[in-house]
């Protein structure tokens, strides 16, 4: 997975692509979003327009970061979800938990809202 | 095909499958699923059945009969598993969980899935995929 981090406003924007799958984009993701918390980043959007590749390990990555991000008092959300991504979602009612958005300009704000 | 326990060798038994796909015409869609879905079980027999111990290997078949099926078969060399123990992750008290829903992907992506002891002490899952004469392999609502 590469990935490429960006600050807009006070949201930190993961851009991702490639593959988060078991044994490598999974951990990289943890330790991205582990990253901007030890930075005092807790609106953390993920961009994953470019994610080609997900498996169970990396929904379960993305799980984990939004339950640790939020425990930590800040958010998650995702960005540009990927049909095939969004139907994983779906299957496993993932979708009723994040918050997904087309635009990142809507995104970027929603966190202030 | 025998794998070493290791997950970058999960990249070449799924390289293998998109070649075997390609060659017997099997639509694109359908080939991302299974492929997932062997992804997933190969994930599965390298984490939980071999506990990614080097000295063991995962082996594994892929057929495909143009227009009927496409099957596979994942056999690791680990201690076996009992797949009544999967809880469902769909349910509200596990939906937060960052783990448990490989099993789950595999059996909403393939027709049939069928886990049996393995020759090898550990657990064999057997996967099938029916394929309509286009090579489409169809996913129904009522899988949902």
């Amino acid at each position: 997975m590469k990935s490429a981090i960006r600050e807009v406003q006070d949201v930190r924007v993961l851009d991702l692509e490639g593959k988060i799958t078991i044994g490598s984009g999974d951990v990289q993701l943890r330790q991205l979003v582990e990253e901007s918390l030890q930075s005092g980043r807790t609106k953390i959007l993920l961009n994953l327009k470019g994610v080609t590749h997900i498996d169970s390990s990396g929904i379960g990555e993305m799980v984990g970061c939004y339950t640790t991000v939020a425990r930590r008092g800040g958010a998650m959300k995702l960005l540009n979800l990927p049909p095939k991504i969004n139907d994983l979602l779906q299957v496993t009612q993932l979708i009723t938990v994040f918050d997904v958005f087309d635009n990142e300009g809507e995104a970027v704000a929603s966190f202030n809202a | 095909m025998q794998l070493l326990s290791s997950f970058e060798n999960i990249e070449i038994a799924d390289g293998m499958l998109q070649e075997l796909c390609s060659t017997a015409g099997v639509e694109e869609e359908t080939t991302y699923w299974v492929g997932m879905a062997l992804r997933e079980a190969l994930a599965n027999a390298i984490k939980h059945g071999n506990k990614l111990n080097p000295e063991k290997r995962v082996h594994v078949l892929v057929r495909v009969d143009p227009g009927r099926e496409l099957c596979i078969e994942v056999e690791d060399e680990g201690e076996g598993f009992a797949p009544a123990d999967v809880v469902d992750p769909t349910s509200p008290e596990n939906l937060l969980r960052d783990s448990g829903r490989g099993i789950f992907y595999i059996r909403h992506f393939m027709d049939t899935v069928h886990f049996s002891p393995g020759e090898r002490g550990g657990t064999r899952v057997e996967l099938i995929k029916r394929l309509d004469k286009a090579g489409q392999g169809g996913f129904d609502e009522e899988r949902d």
